[in-house]
């Protein structure tokens, strides 16, 4: 498997480490339910097809990358920079 | 058919003509009072248990494709009962329990070999854990034993005792442990289920859960309509997809483990041996191949097959342990879907759905587990109340806060 990182290039999996699911947010501070805590924390979807998921690039340009990969083929269809996944789900625009 | 040595020398006299299948290929019927999804060692298991321990035989088992073509059939057999957690201790002995009486139990041969499970450490500190870790198996009745370097030297010598990163110390020695052939287990269970009653359905894919006024009521198949009092799942890294058909969301994730083996070589190692300082278990098959594996590679994988990063990774762990190994060449190696809980530790409970029983989150020490597994599950379907070995196996033990860390570490270790 290969990563095309936006800033490296195509690289060898081996240079990034892994977080998870991409899609849970964490809930907001100390006024937080103990319940959507406990979702955010344990809970997944697990999907089996296309999974957005978080990916850091340790090896090389040290960026999070949010990688959309289908769990079944491990084929990639998308790399974007986790700043600008996370800037989009702020303002609600395209980055 | 009984087997014997008997029936073995007659067989052999009539020219081996008149063998029957081991079990009956069943077509679905149309209701069921118990219906297991999942024909993998757990959900055999569960199966042939229900039926001896309970007289519950109207039971299906539905296989979405061949029996044991899933993770039963694709670990690295080795067993054991080495855990220091008490939510632990007791299931993982009677586990060991049952693997001793398991071939006399099924009448087949499932080459249990007890031939020691030596797990090495490689500092002071890591010397201190494994006294702890041993000492709370021994205080359970569990067989443990601390050794010191010369103590691993006379069984293992050829591993690099001088490494200057990850000198060996010495090991903690679990004699009852070993291995048990894969396949024949599930081979096994089949068999002796079938024998009592229970239809063994291949080729049959769950595509939905049928629910009335918040009971489940049957299931929607590949193979038509099936209706069930009761419904299990017991399907390892395929759990969350069945439970979101009924919208459940479950604390595992899904990923993939491989594993190997290497050329056939005469005797090299008798016993199930660990590195401490990296993740690396090792022993080898009576066909003379060694069988061993690390990691998990680390992503979401539906896909039953890894990458290169995590197989250079074991080999790391292998080389650093054992430098002989560099000269033996890779015969083959596969990969399974392992049910990664949140915590490490499995799932056998009800759901909050009446007559829907999940047994899940093995991660990647389900085989071992499976005789428990199953005798556990099959008490739970059955009386609808836990087996006491199995009762901190909750599903709601994470909103709970009784986590079942033995290793600290779930899908994604930075979390806990």
């Amino acid at each position: 498997m290969r990563i095309r990182c936006p800033y490296c290039g195509e690289r060898d999996n081996g240079e990034f480490s892994y977080l998870g699911d991409a899609a849970p947010t964490r809930p907001d501070g100390m006024g937080a339910e103990a319940a959507a805590m406990h979702d955010y924390v344990y809970l997944r979807e697990n999907r089996a097809g296309a999974h957005r998921e978080l990916w850091y690039h340790g090896s090389g340009c040290r960026a999070w990358l949010v990688v959309t990969r289908d769990t079944r083929t491990h084929a990639i269809d998308d790399v974007s920079p986790a700043r600008d996944v996370a800037r989009t789900r702020r303002t609600g625009e395209a980055a | 058919m009984h087997y014997s040595l008997l029936s073995v020398l007659g067989q052999a006299l009539r020219g081996q003509r008149d063998w029957k299948p081991q079990w009956r290929d069943a077509a679905p019927r149309t209701e069921y009072d118990v219906v297991i999804v999942g024909g993998g060692g757990h959900g055999l298991a569960t199966a042939y248990y229900l039926a001896k321990e309970h007289g519950i035989t109207n039971v299906a088992v539905l296989e979405k494709s061949h029996i044991g073509s899933g993770n039963v059939g694709r670990n690295t057999t080795i067993v054991r009962s080495n855990y220091g957690l008490p939510g632990n201790i007791p299931f993982y002995e009677q586990s060991m329990k049952l693997w001793e009486g398991l071939e006399q139990d099924i009448n087949y041969n499932a080459m249990v070999s007890q031939r020691g499970v030596l797990n090495l450490y490689h500092s002071d500190a890591q010397r201190d854990a494994y006294a702890r870790r041993g000492n709370a198996m021994r205080m359970a009745g569990i067989d443990a034993e601390l050794l010191d370097r010369e103590g691993v030297r006379a069984m293992v010598p050829f591993i690099d005792f001088e490494n200057a990163r990850f000198p060996i110390k010495g090991g903690l020695l679990q004699r009852r442990g070993g291995t048990v052939r894969h396949d024949a287990v599930a081979w096994g269970y089949a068999r002796a289920a079938d024998q009592r009653g229970v239809d063994i359905v291949q080729n049959c894919a769950v595509t939905g859960i049928r629910r009335e006024n918040g009971r489940v009521t049957g299931l929607e198949t590949s193979r038509g309509v099936i209706r069930a009092k009761k419904v299990a799942l017991s399907v390892a890294g395929s759990s969350s997809l069945l439970a979101a058909m009924v919208d459940l969301r479950l604390p595992i994730e899904s990923h993939v483990l491989q594993a190997f083996v290497s050329e056939g070589v005469k005797p090299l190692i008798d016993c199930v041996m660990t590195f401490g300082a990296g993740h690396f278990y090792v022993s080898q098959s009576d066909k003379g191949g060694l069988v061993f594996g690390g990691d998990i590679d680390g992503y979401n994988s539906y896909a039953q097959r890894g990458n290169l990063a995590t197989i250079e990774d074991v080999m790391e762990g292998g080389m650093a342990l054992w430098p002989g190994l560099g000269r033996l060449r890779l015969l083959r190696h596969w990969g399974g879907i392992m049910d990664m809980s949140m915590d490490g530790s499995p799932i056998i409970d009800r759901t909050g759905i009446d007559g829907l029983y999940l047994n899940a989150g093995w991660c990647y020490g389900g085989f071992k587990a499976t005789p428990a597994a199953g005798f556990c599950f099959a008490h739970l379907i059955a009386r609808d109340a836990p087996h006491p070995d199995a009762a901190a196996f909750r599903l709601d033990r994470f909103a709970t806060g009784h986590l079942i860390d033995e290793k600290g570490m779930g899908a994604q270790p930075n979390l806990h």
